[in-house]
């Protein structure tokens, strides 16, 4: 896409703004660095930002490191240990962190005058910091409460980096670096936002068996502890008591989640034979247009995670103007206002009581997407995303509380 | 008296400004240390929380107008002392400084009157505290009358005027809004200077804004043909 397509969502003049901004980044050569290009929210973000950002003149380009599996299965480990989760890590796994590391150090080549890394698995890259760069740590996971052992660890590379950004408030910790917040986006063009038409949604959920003759209730996620299928299945059963509904969970094989085959034995020995409980690991090949299907085809989204980086998912279908049921943990709560953009829960009985309100009282669901889907609009899609990226490029030269360009 | 398409004495040079938020990682879990750590970040931590809610919403506002206020009621739950909040008159204060003041003055009292044991946030609700970094650039669109000023005002970001209204005002220290400065002294409108200057502007939405602004000015100058 084009920047000038975004200008029949967000009006002609958000687009002008975006070329004032970046007049003066367009002799700065930015260098986007993660893990994968395939799978999960950070790869989808880069997929549409590096194209807006090239079409608005700035030279950026994204690169991925290469490591092995036993590597990914340790950031897999530190990851869900940021997240508070008190996994067993081992010692041998900080050496295999650190010996990776040094091994991406000498694969990965550094050519960017702003250096743009991505999670901790590329973390260890700033020890090619120099004078000429400038380097920034893009942190999508929630480490509001982290295992401290592992927080210190990784604390040693964040702050060699010039500046840190965090998708949420609370994810400030006490840094010697400044910490900004910029919060993740969608794309209102990607296969996975797109408007449909009745006939595309029919026909993904016939590939998948879902009828429509029940109100269907969907929470779609990775396949992990975190996000509590085991619990939206609980509340399903408590609204089921009442309503004659389905339950869809959906969600995808992301390449750096080794845990996901656990997670999916628990939920089909929870489901047992439950025929209107549907676990569906989505096609890879269809995978975005089949999400964008199944959210629209949906009565009620959930999103009843323990944790939480930003929660896309939860902006994917509030730009689709649905009523969604959503836990108040990490960047949920700045996306839904409670009873205004949706409802908030905190446990399982009340996320059953939230999606019941909804699914009594259709007026009510319909006026609350609405408004989903305008805070959206307004302040969660590309264009907002590449601005703040644009301005924390700009503040890398000119660190001041106003910097006049 | 000017007419709307006389020429101005000076150009009126439209300027933008986009924020970007910096943590400070200090937070307040109850009123006093909600009042406390207001008297000691800096300026432009106050003007954000006081401010934010302008740009967010653009087209409805469906939070009380500034993030203390918000705060104190749908967390605290002390819903009287978070309508005090909201409703400070923050056109009433020309300064950052003085704007502090007061909002520390409003908890302090509530605090001193009301015997009630504090009242802690849940963890996780904690108020959070962020500082607003404003770039700030020329849009390019210069008005060198009111017709052009007027035609103008409909086609920058809300964001420009946002600055030229309310950020030039406090955060830049001018004492008056830019747009009512340029039509008072160089458009030749005293009158019209004078209503905008006299708009309640933080009870707007800003499309709200804009259009109220492009009314006003449309207005004066069917008065003046």
């Amino acid at each position: 896409m084009k920047i000038s397509d975004y200008e029949q969502i967000v009006g002609k003049e958000t687009i002008y703004e975006l070329g004032l901004i970046s007049k003066k980044l367009k002799k700065k050569k930015i260098q986007c660095i993660n893990s994968t290009k395939v799978g999960g929210g950070v790869a989808e973000i880069l997929t549409c930002l590096i194209p807006l950002m090239n079409d608005l003149g700035i030279n950026a380009t994204w690169d991925v490191i290469n490591a092995d599996p036993e590597y990914f299965n340790v950031t897999k480990a530190f990851h869900n240990a940021l997240h508070g989760n008190v996994s067993d890590i081992t010692r041998s796994m900080f050496d295999k962190f650190a010996s990776t590391g040094e091994e991406i150090l000498k694969s990965t080549k550094i050519y960017g005058d702003i250096v743009f890394v991505h999670d901790p698995q590329p973390i260890a890259l700033v020890e090619k910091k120099t004078k000429q760069n400038k380097w920034l740590w893009r942190c999508h996971v929630d480490v509001s409460r982290p295992y401290m052992e592992v927080w210190e660890f990784l604390r040693r590379y964040i702050e060699q980096y010039d500046i840190s950004v965090f998708s949420s408030p609370k994810f400030a910790r006490q840094l010697e670096i400044p910490q900004f917040l910029v919060t993740p986006s969608i794309d209102p063009f990607s296969e996975k936002n797109k408007d449909l038409t009745p006939s595309e949604i029919d026909a993904a959920l016939r590939r998948y068996d879902i009828e429509r003759d029940k109100p269907i209730i969907t929470q779609v996620s990775r396949f992990d502890y975190l996000k509590d299928p085991l619990g939206v299945i609980d509340a399903y059963r408590l609204v089921k008591k009442y309503i004659d509904c389905q339950l869809i969970l959906a969600g995808n094989r992301a390449a750096d989640d080794p845990e996901m085959d656990l997670v999916l034995n628990d939920i089909n020995e929870k489901k047992g034979k439950d025929p209107d409980i549907h676990v569906l690991l989505i096609d890879p090949k269809t995978n975005d247009i089949d999400i964008n299907a199944i959210q629209r085809a949906s009565d009620v989204i959930v999103q009843k995670s323990i944790r939480e980086g930003f929660a896309l998912t939860v902006t994917e279908a509030l730009w689709k103007a649905k009523p969604v049921v959503a836990s108040a943990v990490g960047g949920i709560p700045q996306q839904v206002t409670n009873r205004y953009s949706g409802l908030l829960c905190h446990t399982v009985g009340g996320a059953a009581l939230k999606i019941r309100e909804f699914l009594n009282n259709p007026a009510y669901a319909e006026r609350l997407g609405r408004n989903g889907k305008e805070h959206i609009r307004r302040n969660f899609l590309s264009t907002r995303h590449v601005r703040d990226y644009m301005l924390l490029f700009h503040y890398l030269y000119n660190p001041e509380d106003i910097i006049y360009l | 008296m000017s007419k709307r398409t006389d020429k101005a004495k000076n150009p009126f040079q439209f300027y933008t400004s986009v924020k970007l938020r910096e943590l400070t990682g200090r937070k307040a879990r109850n009123l006093r240390e909600l009042a406390e750590t207001i008297k000691d970040v800096p300026g432009s931590v106050i003007y954000y929380h006081t401010h934010v809610f302008l740009q967010k919403h653009q087209s409805s506002s469906p939070e009380p107008p500034n993030d203390f206020a918000y705060w104190v009621s749908r967390v605290l739950g002390e819903y009287k002392l978070g309508e005090e909040l909201a409703s400070i008159d923050i056109c009433e204060f020309s300064t950052i400084r003085e704007l502090r003041e007061k909002v520390i003055n409003v908890i302090e009292n509530y605090l001193f009157e009301n015997k009630d044991p504090l009242r802690y946030a849940p963890r996780d609700e904690e108020f959070e505290f962020v500082k607003a970094h404003s770039l700030v650039m020329p849009t390019g669109f210069t008005a060198h009358s009111l017709k052009e000023f007027e035609e103008i005002i409909g086609k920058v970001t809300i964001h420009s005027i946002y600055f030229h209204i309310f950020e030039a005002r406090l955060r830049l220290e001018k004492g008056v809004n830019d747009f009512s400065f340029w039509i008072g002294t160089s458009a030749g409108a005293p009158e019209l200077a004078g209503a905008i200057a006299a708009l309640d502007p933080y009870t707007f939405t800003m499309e709200g804004l804009r259009q109220k602004l492009m009314d006003s000015i449309s207005k004066y100058g069917c008065n003046k043909k």
